[in-house]
């Protein structure tokens, strides 16, 4: 455990109640953000990215449970806040952007109320001209021209990508130590996906915010981030410092992920991993990767690997390939 | 597309309607099989009197004269005469129609107001005692017709525990205002009785409520449903991820968006409030626009039903106007798109 | 619809979001009991013969007593069986108006909504509205009582006031649907009309018209009611459950029973059908998904 950690999150299991049962998607999910740093997340849609993320936060759905693990936040046990903390946690701690800007806007408040409305709770402008000054001045950060109308817009009334501005000026209208962003581009034009991108990365930049970024695009995770962890099917399979994942991949799924580079939008990894992400509702029992795995070896379906130390500093991974601890087993 | 045009295009919309509906009901009342005179007099009235009396109504006439007369009588304020009262059915109308407006305007804000806390209420606690009671409650207010609810009250009120009057608009000896505007309530504040306004209100009240609870429980149904779907959206999440505390996202941010259903069903809660004070007020022995309708009705009084049921038609076109701009005002969707209307 | 999947798991998946509230399978046993009674009334119920134009004043206005568990009315005549008697004519109402009206009206929907932005699209959905712009009551109300009252005058009435909201219904999932790829696809391969409108829309649009349909046996009960309690619906002797609560009232509080059990056995019926309903929209609501 390093101490200054951001964000740390311990074995954390989430697990849905559905219809024939549970659904385990997370299985013992580790996580560590150092402060300043950015942290790129990647894997296949629905491999428990945005649950993961949901738990930072505490806005998991109902049917939700926690059989085991625990979320740090500056030292904090997150699970067990209530009231007061948990509004501190949200309001000043961390903030969250959405996939789907068009859902994560009110469709029937203005632009102007709704900022308004987050700078009002996170204790930052004192009265209501005040706050309204906050809001111009984020959503002009944001790039948005003619911020004055903006506020009277309704989301409706504005594109795709100004609704994301939008949604990243609330989010940084007042002081965040953590930004997080769940696939922020992904609904947008091609075209304006690299605007809002660089937009998100001048003011995290500026305002020295932390950021975790949840990303399918490894393209994305190496233009942003400093730190990039490999998730596959609830689980971290890999953690390198960004430009060591990208240059000595070692988990087999890492190493397929980056090999389906040119292919990797939205159709999937077909050819990079062949197979598709397990059935959370009954899981395999190991590692949950061996069934796709080529090199997947008898222990591989019995126990689940822990974090194992390689050689590179930071770079750790969970495959039992590397159990003795300096990669060398290949 | 601004508010000015929207509403300018519902307004021409509702004439349309309001045209179509005048065809409607001039065919029903023309469908009726045999001669409306002579059904009208019974079997045993002379032959003379029945031919004036199908010349009074203009049946000698084409079928598209007789329309064009009807309408046009319309138009200027002339129903006919009733052949039940041997009065103008307007006059008749002006009687009886303030009664029932008073019942259904009193009811309505009943069925709105409760409809809207218990549904808020039970969405905030979820599969609470609370939220299961306001479930069974509603199915019962939503299975129950009106009318048994009436004979109900009549029985709990009337003979068991009289706290509340069952019948009438006013006790006997209670002194009524002058009439003024037919509204019992508004007369008696005007001309400052106000034993008569208590006494009217106490009267309103089980005959309203009666009517209130079915559109009552669906409203509460509605605006709980729409409340739990609108916290699944993403932007439910995102204010609590902001850090905006539960109740103020709920009471504000979520019942906006979640009573635009609501009110959208609430046009029909109130044309069925219409609808169901025709029974009620049988029950209650109140003296509404129903009692007159259910008698032109049971006697074929051609001229009454056309009126009433006309009458009811604009009331509800006019109903409905206000409920789009209340829903307009709700969603700015509809305002400033130029709306749902017509798809 | 699921594919590739048994019947027995779909069966087993419908079932499961049928049963997932309990309320439910107590509608369904509850209309399926009152089926049945209506069906067999005249074996079941215990004075058959009660249901007609029958008359022993030495038993009238009998309290609830296990002879008669309803009691008796002025006439002499056993509620219970007369109530019991009565559920058919609901019945008979219910299921003959949403056969009217179903299919009729989900057609109209159905063509509205493929020809979207033309005169006819026009023309059927402001004839709803028309049609709509008085509550169903009333409407009907004002047609039985311009024609004979009867059971089945009772029912065209309320035909008239119910097509449109199957009309509206469909309309608006068959303007969607019609956008879809595959009936595009479909249209541009040259498929007839009927094929495009019957076997590409239509199975879309069937989910929420069942749904509607098993939830609207129960409105279409309450407004059967609404109608015999002023006396436009089944004329006597035949019971009809408005017409009983009605003249039961007149002798309230004395004669309870007269107008109190057939009220409960109408909101029992319309409770029965509701709960039914909500169980058939979970389970179709889960297929979908």
């Amino acid at each position: 455990m390093e101490s200054g950690a951001l964000v740390e999150i311990r074995d954390l299991a989430v697990w849905y109640r559905v219809y024939g049962g549970l659904l385990k998607v997370l299985d013992g999910v580790n996580l560590t953000v150092a402060s300043g740093q950015r942290v790129g997340i990647v894997g296949e849609t629905g491999c428990g990215k945005t649950t993961t993320m949901k738990a930072i936060l505490r806005i998991l759905p109902r049917n939700a449970v926690l059989p085991r693990g625990e979320v740090m936040f500056q030292g904090r046990k997150v699970l067990g806040m209530r009231g007061r903390e948990l509004q501190e946690l949200r309001g000043q701690g961390v903030a969250m952007i959405f996939q789907d800007p068009t859902a994560a806007l009110n469709p029937v408040f203005t632009v102007g109320q709704q900022i308004m409305e987050v700078i009002k709770y996170a204790r930052a402008g004192g009265g209501p001209r005040e706050r309204r000054l906050m809001a111009l001045s984020a959503l002009k950060e944001a790039a948005l021209p003619d911020p004055e109308r903006i506020m009277e817009n309704y989301p409706f009334q504005l594109s795709g990508g100004m609704r994301q501005r939008v949604c990243i000026a609330m989010a940084l209208a007042t002081a965040r130590t953590l930004l997080i962003a769940d696939e922020p581009t992904t609904n947008l034009d091609v075209t304006i996906q690299d605007q809002v991108l660089r937009l998100m990365r001048r003011l995290v930049q500026e305002k020295g915010t932390s950021l975790i970024l949840i990303t399918h695009s490894l393209g994305v995770a190496r233009e942003m981030t400093d730190l990039v962890y490999v998730m596959y099917a609830g689980t971290m399979v890999e953690v390198a410092p960004t430009d060591e994942l990208f240059e000595s991949p070692l988990h087999p799924y890492t190493v397929g992920l980056l090999r389906s580079i040119p292919k990797l939008t939205g159709g999937g990894i077909a050819e990079g991993v062949p197979g598709r992400i397990p059935n959370y509702a009954d899981p395999p029992a190991g590692c949950r990767f061996a069934p796709r795995c080529s090199r997947a070896m008898a222990i591989c379906s019995e126990r689940k690997p822990e974090f194992f130390d390689t050689g590179g500093v930071g770079h750790r991974v969970a495959c039992w390939l590397f159990a003795a601890g300096g990669g060398a087993v290949v | 597309m601004g508010l000015g045009r929207f509403i300018v295009r519902r307004l021409a919309l509702s004439l349309l309607v309001l045209a179509g509906l005048s065809v409607l009901i001039f065919l029903i009342a023309r469908v009726v099989p045999g001669d409306p005179a002579r059904q009208a007099l019974g079997p045993r009235a002379p032959e003379w009197a029945v031919e004036n009396l199908r010349k009074e109504m203009n049946l000698d006439k084409p079928l598209h004269v007789q329309y064009y007369l009807w309408v046009k009588g319309l138009l200027q304020g002339d129903l006919g005469k009733s052949l039940l009262t041997r009065r103008p059915v307007v006059d008749d109308i002006k009687e009886f129609l303030p009664a029932t407006c008073e019942i259904v305007v009193f009811s309505a804000l009943v069925m709105a107001i409760g409809g809207i806390l218990l549904g808020v209420l039970s969405a905030s606690y979820p599969n609470s005692w609370f939220d299961n009671l306001v479930r069974v409650v509603a199915y019962l207010g939503i299975v129950t017709p009106s009318f048994v609810w009436a004979v109900v009250f009549v029985l709990i009120f009337g003979y068991i525990w009289p706290i509340l009057p069952v019948v009438g608009r006013l006790e006997m000896g209670v002194e009524a205002p002058p009439v003024f505007t037919g509204f019992l309530l508004l007369d008696s504040l005007i001309f400052g009785k106000y034993e008569a306004f208590g006494d009217a209100l106490r009267h309103l009240i089980l005959p309203s409520v009666a009517l209130a609870l079915g559109g009552m429980a669906q409203a509460a149904r509605i605006t709980r449903s729409s409340l739990m779907e609108n916290m699944g959206r993403d932007y439910a999440l995102a204010q609590v991820a902001y850090g905006i505390p539960w109740r103020v996202i709920l009471t504000k941010y979520l019942l906006k968006p979640s009573l635009i259903p609501t009110v959208s069903v609430m046009a029909l809660d109130i044309a069925a409030l219409f609808a169901n004070a025709f029974l009620v007020e049988l029950v209650f022995n109140y003296p509404g626009i129903s009692g007159y309708g259910i008698r032109a009705m049971l006697n074929k009084d051609l001229n009454a039903i056309t009126g009433v049921i006309m009458v009811l038609g604009v009331i509800f076109t006019a109903v409905n106007i206000i409920v789009d701009l209340v829903v307009a005002y709700l969603d700015p969707r509809v305002r400033l798109l130029g709306g749902s209307q017509g798809g | 619809m699921v594919k590739g999947t048994s019947w027995q798991e779909r069966l087993g998946r419908a079932w499961y979001g049928f049963s997932r509230n309990r309320l439910s399978v107590v509608g369904l046993v509850l209309v399926v009991g009152i089926v049945l009674l209506a069906l067999l009334a005249p074996l079941v119920v215990p004075y058959p013969e009660h249901a007609g134009a029958f008359v022993d004043y030495a038993n009238a206005n009998l309290p609830p007593s296990r002879a008669h568990l309803f009691g008796t009315d002025v006439f002499g005549r056993d509620i219970l069986s007369r109530v019991i008697f009565a559920f058919r004519g609901a019945l008979i109402m219910a299921i003959g108006v949403l056969v009217a009206v179903v299919p009729l009206g989900s057609f109209l929907g159905l063509v509205a909504g493929y020809y979207k932005g033309t005169r006819l699209e026009t023309f059927i959905m402001r004839l709803t509205d028309v049609f709509l712009a008085l509550p169903p009551l009333i409407l009907a109300l004002a047609i039985c009582a311009v024609l004979r009252p009867t059971l089945f005058n009772s029912m065209m009435a309320v035909c008239v006031s119910w097509w449109p909201w199957y009309t509206r219904l469909v309309y608006g999932m068959a303007s969607s649907v019609r956008n879809e790829f595959y009936v595009q696809a479909a249209e541009v391969t040259g498929a007839s009309k009927g094929h495009i409108l019957f076997r590409e829309i239509l199975p879309n649009c069937l989910a929420p018209i069942f749904t509607k349909m098993a939830l609207d046996v129960g409105w279409v009960i309450l407004v059967g009611a609404g109608l015999s309690f002023v006396g436009l619906g089944e004329q006597p002797p035949t019971p009809a459950l408005g017409t009983m609560v009605s003249d039961g009232a007149k002798y309230l509080p004395h004669l309870w029973w007269n107008s109190v059990f057939p009220a409960v056995a109408i909101m029992v019926m319309v409770l029965s059908f509701n709960l039914f309903g909500d169980g058939v929209r979970d389970m179709l609501a889960r297929e979908e998904a």
